[in-house]
């Protein structure tokens, strides 16, 4: 059968402006700025839901537990075609033509950001929860009985500790946002998945795109967790174990 | 409702999906099998004194958690084929993308099994262990007849868990055009033009069999507890 390894493919031409290696380039952009945009989103929704579920009060604490039971128990790939296919045919009139004047790459980018980040927000709303659940209950009472309102604890008392707590499994969370983001290379999006497959198509190379890729994916952790491990030392509190 | 209309579902289309469904749990059954066998060998070879063990353990686990399971059903699809046709001559009538995606599937379920497995291998206390050797039983009698039904024991709850993942993750053999659930009801609703009303069976169905089976298993953890 026989193989002709040529790494030498990516130097060349892809179109008028751009090699191959720079399509790669291109796909691992899209895939850092999809995973970092979802997971701004991810934080700021999940973080609300997790306060949520530690509320006193019954009405929040069953709508966070309703939209985690949603989220977590329906595929991304289903929510992703949901997002893409489905959401633009609810929103009013005004954002709808915005988002069908933009490039169809842009539309679809857009579309499964959101998607990606929602369904994330799922499950750090389930870490912070559980970082605020592992605080010894004596500590809410503390900063209340010291005259501090709900808000003022869980601003200055309860987050601050708990956040501090989460961050391996926030880590790994942070870890299955980039790998997710793969999945919206099914609706258009040209992030580093659907770039491999490109590849694949246009150079008839078939491991030397797939390998390629990889390697993508594995700088993208090796910096993740660089980063993760740099935040935690900084942030590690004094006679805590981290929460599991 | 404006949006949606169901009306153009026919017996035909119901028939496709169960189809797509079974094969949905062919790959599940067959990931959760060779991942449980597979992932607690990995997890015993990570804990063993041999240093060669628990290095390529080690090295395979973190290398099929940094890669997207799509990249890894996209890679088997490359590879199976091939090595399917150099050993097996008769193999050019075989299904390669089941077969991909079952290689493909088990082997990456394998590396999270292997953690689950290894905490729970870890959570055994080490007396038992040697309480096992001071009875006078070998490392590989101790490990699979003492330390290993407990480990499993311990971990049922997050095993489990992990299946309900796996059931969701086999949509991603979409990627490879498998006809799975997924596929199968995307597909039908291509061709009658109606994919946001198939997305929304697709998702309506996936939701009710995690929920059912999520809940039951917090249930069944809590009382294991108690």
């Amino acid at each position: 059968m026989g193989y002709t390894w040529n790494w030498h493919i990516f130097l060349q031409a892809a179109s008028a402006k751009e090699t191959y290696f720079d399509w790669l380039i291109a796909g691992l952009w899209s895939t850092l700025k999809m995973g970092v945009l979802a997971w701004l989103l991810a934080f700021a929704l999940g973080s609300m839901l997790g306060v949520m579920r530690t509320l006193p009060q019954r009405a929040p604490r069953l709508i966070a537990t309703a939209y985690v039971d949603l989220f977590r128990n329906i595929p991304l790939i289903v929510q992703l075609f949901l997002w893409y296919y489905l959401m633009p045919k609810c929103l009013p009139e005004g954002l709808r033509a915005w988002l069908f004047a933009q490039p169809p790459a842009t539309s679809a980018f857009v579309t499964a950001t959101i998607g990606l980040g929602f369904f994330t927000a799922a499950r750090v709303c389930e870490q912070v929860r559980a970082g605020i659940q592992s605080l010894p209950p004596g500590m809410r009472n503390a900063a209340l009985s010291l005259g501090f309102s709900l808000p003022q604890a869980y601003r200055h008392v309860l987050l601050p500790v708990a956040y501090r707590l989460i961050v391996p499994p926030m880590t790994s969370e942070m870890l299955s946002i980039f790998k997710n983001s793969s999945i919206a290379g099914t609706v258009g999006v040209l992030e580093l998945f659907a770039r491999s497959r490109q590849l694949n198509d246009y150079t008839a190379q078939p491991y030397e795109s797939f390998i390629a890729v990889v390697i993508g994916y594995l700088l993208i952790n090796s910096v993740v967790m660089l980063a993760m491990r740099m935040v935690e030392a900084r942030s590690h509190l004094p006679g805590f174990m981290g929460a599991r | 409702m404006a949006i949606l209309d169901f009306s153009f579902l026919t017996s035909d289309a119901g028939v496709t999906l169960v189809r797509g469904m079974l094969v949905s749990l062919k790959v599940a059954g067959t990931a959760l099998a060779v991942g449980l066998l597979w992932g607690t060998l990995l997890a015993v070879m990570r804990l063993s004194r041999w240093r060669a063990l628990s290095w390529f353990s080690a090295v395979y686990v973190s290398l099929f958690r940094s890669v997207p399971l799509a990249m890894v059903l996209l890679g088997f699809y490359l590879v199976v084929p091939q090595i399917l046709k150099a050993v097996l001559p008769g193999a050019a009538g075989m299904d390669t993308r089941m077969m991909s995606a079952l290689v493909g599937f088990a082997l990456f379920e394998s590396a999270y099994y292997a953690e689950i497995m290894r905490a729970g291998i870890q959570s055994v206390p080490r007396a038992q262990f040697l309480a096992a050797s001071a009875l006078g039983m070998s490392n590989g009698q101790s490990m699979r007849l003492v330390v290993l039904p407990q480990a499993f024991r311990n971990m049922l709850p997050l095993l489990l868990t992990q299946l309900i993942v796996l059931f969701q993750d086999t949509s991603i053999v979409y990627v490879i055009s498998l006809a799975d659930f997924f596929t199968a009801a995307e597909g039908v609703g291509e061709r009658d033009g109606r994919i946001e009303e198939m997305m929304v069976i697709a998702a309506a169905v996936y939701f009710i069999v995690c929920f059912v089976a999520s809940r039951a298993v917090q249930r069944f953890a809590k009382r294991e507890i108690h």
